[in-house]
């Protein structure tokens, strides 16, 4: 069998079902009578709604109901509620405008849902759809931040004037402008972060059902926290207590973060359900995707570093726009702020930072955490913004992150953006990145790859994000209103199997595997007794589910916090049963022994016993054996690490193959390297997909040009190489794991890595940026001016 | 309404269908077989793919009436009856080549059915380019590559 606790790259027990076509995802739930919703969506931008007539959609065969906006308002049903609020510089909360469930008035992007048809089959409902009839008056669309921040400008809700959400900052400008004012040299930088469209695998459903006899909601869908689904529909928006709301998210094809949002069509199957006493299922359709996911991303811009001679960093001012799309989803105030300004230290002592972040409306689909949520921006701009000080004084690249990184002996450190790091090693990770990628042997691949005609260039990307989200007094005091402690409930059951119910939810990260080695390690069972249920409000106490890298890092703390009872439970009644003094008993690989004597009894000679306590200190303590922790983590965690990328450019076609990618990663203890393995691979093909492929375009009136995967590229295989993935960690010095979590540094410190290639592949074209994606069209562009300018000189 | 009789792993059915129903559905809603999934509507993504007399077809973009009188094997008809996995199941498992399991279903189909057709011996390149039809999200194609590299030898009879 093998070891199979942590550090043990253990198979995975949830591909049994997975291979064999067995997993259970939403749209493979049918319930007995089920009707079959479509959402009917606005196809134009920003539009007033006149009326809606429904009688001819209502009247076509097979049709139950049609809903509108107005049928739930009427019902007082709530509005979409956002979980994080932000205050503005002259500290007046952010504009909180109201998010229907299904349009009311008005729309404001392509795809905001206007009415549901309910029907016995999806292809009535869907034809049917196409009876309504909708009278809606076009307005101007403002579809870019720099349309709607234009004075006159459209305006997207009348509860934010001139389309500003809020205008946030961080940091002592007065300070730092000074620093600037005195700088030996100011490099500066404009970027963009491009728009992304998360994509996983499996689209969104929902089934919503209603018990008439006992009058409980079921509802089924694609969440990565179906606990938090459960607080914001049944509190906020549909008015159902928690004790009569049971939330499943069964197998779930992948996040990415798409998937912790409360969604509209959540809301719909579940309230319709009751109104039309069945129930009510609910597929997205891929283009219907494209416009009711939540994206990504969306930032502008300008980025200035002050250094002195030395190239040392004096001080760093940052001043973004953020685009929040048509409505603020739920965590989407909170990205551009405390998970991006605050990561603007990096890996460096900059000693001091302003950053000022104006969070915009547009018309267009609401943006919101997508893997990375805000580090990946930060790490875009600081490590283009370094590769852009090197460019403008001539230091080698590498050469000035090593003299401006924090040293490994400053730990813990407090950044000048609030964070402080517990732990890190910097030029550690680095020197062995360099090592792998053989970064010393790129001049010469470079001539070599000349000899072919060929553009070859080599990039790095040094970076540091903040996961494990989070302690809860800290965001709360930065605006979030939800806790973001984790839940572990640990049951050992009388013949000593180990069942664990966990709030957090794998949607592709193995927990079934993982949490149950964290079991293997610390309570001695074996592997294959050990069993993880996630995903059901109605078995597992309370959960804030999995994003933010935080499933190992606060989950699996809260785990071992549980087993910690279970093994101090257990000392006292093995102290019993071998009648000795609780301080002698010791425990380990599952056997609890008196110290210094042969007397010994397994775990489950304990577990039997505290369900059958005859021989039992019943005076003292209850039977049974199942303890529950609730771990509200003291910091953030802090992974960092490094990131190489090689690329070599046809200059015929533009097209940039990415020849080699390096990754060094400091993720603190590692439970199953093969898992986190897989994990930097799936980030790292996410970010290299931002930087050369992936952006979600809209034309001037709002519509959704890169509206199916026809037109939206999504890498494929023979896009990417393989990746060399390796890890050189130091442990988080605040959870009892020492895990940091590795879900997300794989597209945080990719991106810029490849993008510091390319420009560095362009160099002798004066390239000094390019933002993403760098498609081969811009390539080509780039190098075909120069090659006249070139020429001519 | 036409009438469609087809062979789905071993087993006959017929099954009433309109015109425009389309393979997959037939599969997943008619016969209950789910584990074909449906990940995209403009045929790019490849997690519907199954194989239809043999050979890999993307069941999203196949009418029901197209497959009357086929013979259609799909994930679910991979293993054997003691549960014994195709080699490619065993090795997309060894080599940690899914992670959410959306995606492969349709993958593992697509690449019984590119080993299939590269007898001698496959290369990284030709599995990479072969896969241009499977989209995955979650594993960056890694381990899949490694995962059909290692499969070649154990189907091809040369382990």
């Amino acid at each position: 069998m093998g070891f199979e606790g942590i550090g043990a790259s253990v198979r995975r027990k949830e591909d049994a079902r997975f291979l064999n076509g067995r997993g259970n995802y939403t749209d493979d739930i049918n319930r007995p009578g089920q009707l079959h919703a479509y959402v009917k969506r606005s196809d134009r931008a920003h539009a007033t709604i006149n009326g809606i007539d429904t009688a001819a959609a209502a009247a076509t065969a097979g049709v139950v109901a049609v809903f509108t906006g107005p049928d739930m308002a009427a019902e007082n049903i709530g509005g979409l509620p956002c979980g994080w609020q932000i205050h503005n510089k002259d500290g007046s909360p952010m504009a909180e405008p109201p998010h229907p469930v299904i349009a009311v008035g008005k729309v404001r992007h392509v795809g905001d849902p206007v009415a549901v048809v309910i029907a016995e089959t999806k292809q009535q409902a869907k034809d049917a759809a196409e009876l309504l009839s909708i009278d809606y008056t076009d307005l101007p669309a403002v579809a870019t931040m720099a349309a709607a921040l234009a004075s006159g400008a459209a305006t997207v809700h009348d509860d934010a004037p001139g389309n500003v959400c809020y205008d946030w900052h961080i940091g002592d400008k007065a300070i730092v402008d000074g620093v600037f004012a005195n700088a030996n040299k100011v490099v500066r930088l404009d970027l963009t972060n491009n728009r992304l469209i998360p994509n996983a695998m499996e689209p969104r459903a929902a089934v919503g059902d209603y018990d008439v006899n006992s009058g409980d909601y079921t509802l089924y869908t694609t969440s990565q926290n179906p606990h938090v689904i459960r607080l914001l529909m049944g509190a906020f928006v549909l008015h159902i207590p928690e004790n009569k709301l049971r939330v499943v998210a069964p197998d779930v094809g992948g996040g990415f973060g798409s998937k912790i949002y409360h969604y509209a069509e959540e809301a719909i199957v579940t309230w319709a359900a009751a109104k039309v006493r069945r129930p009510v299922k609910w597929t997205a359709e891929r283009t219907e995707s494209f416009m009711s996911d939540a994206h990504g991303r969306d930032h502008v811009s300008t980025a200035e570093m002050a250094i002195d001679a030395q190239g040392t960093f004096l001080g760093l001012r940052v001043a973004t726009q953020a685009n929040m799309g048509a409505y603020l989803s739920t965590f989407a105030p909170c990205v551009p702020t405390y998970l991006y300004a605050t990561l603007l230290a990096g890996t460096y002592k900059t000693p001091v930072i302003y950053c000022e972040v104006k969070a915009v409306f547009t018309n267009t689909v609401p943006v919101d955490a997508y893997r990375g949520a805000g580090r990946p921006e930060a790490t875009f701009l600081l490590e283009r913004l370094v590769d852009a000080v090197a460019y403008d004084t001539g230091i080698d690249r590498v050469e000035i992150r090593r003299r401006n990184f924090i040293p490994a002996d400053a730990f813990p450190y407090q950044t000048p953006v609030a964070l402080e790091y517990d732990s890190g090693d910097y030029q550690t990770t680095l020197a062995v990145a360099l090592t792998n990628a053989d970064w010393a042997g790129f001049e010469a691949r470079r001539t070599e790859a000349k000899a072919r005609g060929k553009l070859r260039g080599i990039g790095i990307s040094t970076y540091l994000e903040a996961c494990g989200i989070a302690p809860s007094a800290v965001v709360g005091s930065l605006g979030a209103r939800a806790g973001l402690y984790e839940v572990a409930n640990i049951r050992v059951h009388p013949t000593g199997s180990v069942t664990v119910f966990t709030g957090t939810h794998s949607h592709g990260q193995g927990h079934e595997t993982t949490l149950a080695q964290l079991v293997v390690e610390q309570l001695g069972v074996p592997f294959d007794q050990v069993e993880v249920v996630h995903g059901d409000t109605a078995k597992i106490p309370f959960g804030m589910g999995t994003y933010g890298s935080r499933s190992l890092a606060v989950g699996g703390s809260a785990m071992v916090k549980a087993m910690d009872k279970i093994i101090a439970k257990g000392k006292k009644i093995a102290a019993h049963m071998m009648e000795a003094s609780v301080e002698d008993i010791e425990f380990a690989n599952n056997t609890f022994t008196v110290a210094g004597t042969d007397k010994s009894k397994t775990l489950t000679d304990i577990s039997l016993c505290a369900y059958v306590p005859h021989n039992y200190p019943i005076d003292e303590l209850e039977p049974g054996l199942e303890e529950t922790a609730f771990y509200d983590p003291k910091n953030f965690t802090f992974p960092g690490g490094c990131h190489i990328g090689e690329v070599e450019i046809d200059p015929e076609t533009g097209v940039v193959h990415v020849v080699n990618f390096t990754a060094v990663d400091d993720v603190g203890r590692v439970v199953n390297p093969m898992i986190v393995e897989g994990q930097v691979q799936g980030g790292i093909a996410q970010g290299i997909g931002q930087a050369l492929l992936e952006a979600a375009i809209y034309d001037d009136n709002g519509q959704l040009m890169s509206g199916s995967m026809m037109d939206y590229t999504m890498p494929r295989a023979d896009n990417l190489p393989n990746f060399s993935v390796a890890t050189e960690n130091t442990m988080c010095t605040h959870n009892p794991l020492g895990s940091k979590g590795c879900g997300e540094v794989g597209a945080i410190g990719s991106p810029p890595a490849v993008i510091n290639a390319i420009c560095d592949a362009l160099k002798d074209y004066g390239v000094r940026h390019m933002n993403m994606p760098a498609t081969s069209g811009k390539i080509w562009s780039i190098i075909h001016a120069g090659s006249s300018k070139m020429a001519a000189n | 309404m036409p009438q469609v009789t087809l062979t789905v792993n071993g087993k006959q059915h017929t099954v009433e269908v309109e015109n425009r129903t389309l393979l997959v559905e037939v599969l997943r809603e008619k016969l209950a077989l789910t584990g074909t999934h449906v990940g995209c509507d403009t045929s790019q993504c490849g997690a519907c793919v199954v194989h239809v007399d043999g050979v890999s077809a993307k069941s999203c973009t196949m009418l029901a009436v197209q497959a009357n009188g086929t013979s259609v094997l799909t994930i679910e008809g991979l293993a054997a009856a003691d549960g014994t996995l195709h080699p490619m199941q065993e090795m997309f498992r060894e080599h940690h080549a899914l992670q959410c399991g959306f995606c492969t279903p349709g993958m593992v189909m697509s690449a019984i059915d590119l080993v299939n057709n590269y007898p001698g011996g496959i290369t990284e390149q030709e599995i990479r380019d072969g896969l241009e039809g499977n989209l995955c999200r979650c594993t960056g194609y890694h381990n899949i590559v490694k995962a059909i590299a290692a499969a070649h030898p154990l189907m091809h009879g040369k382990a």
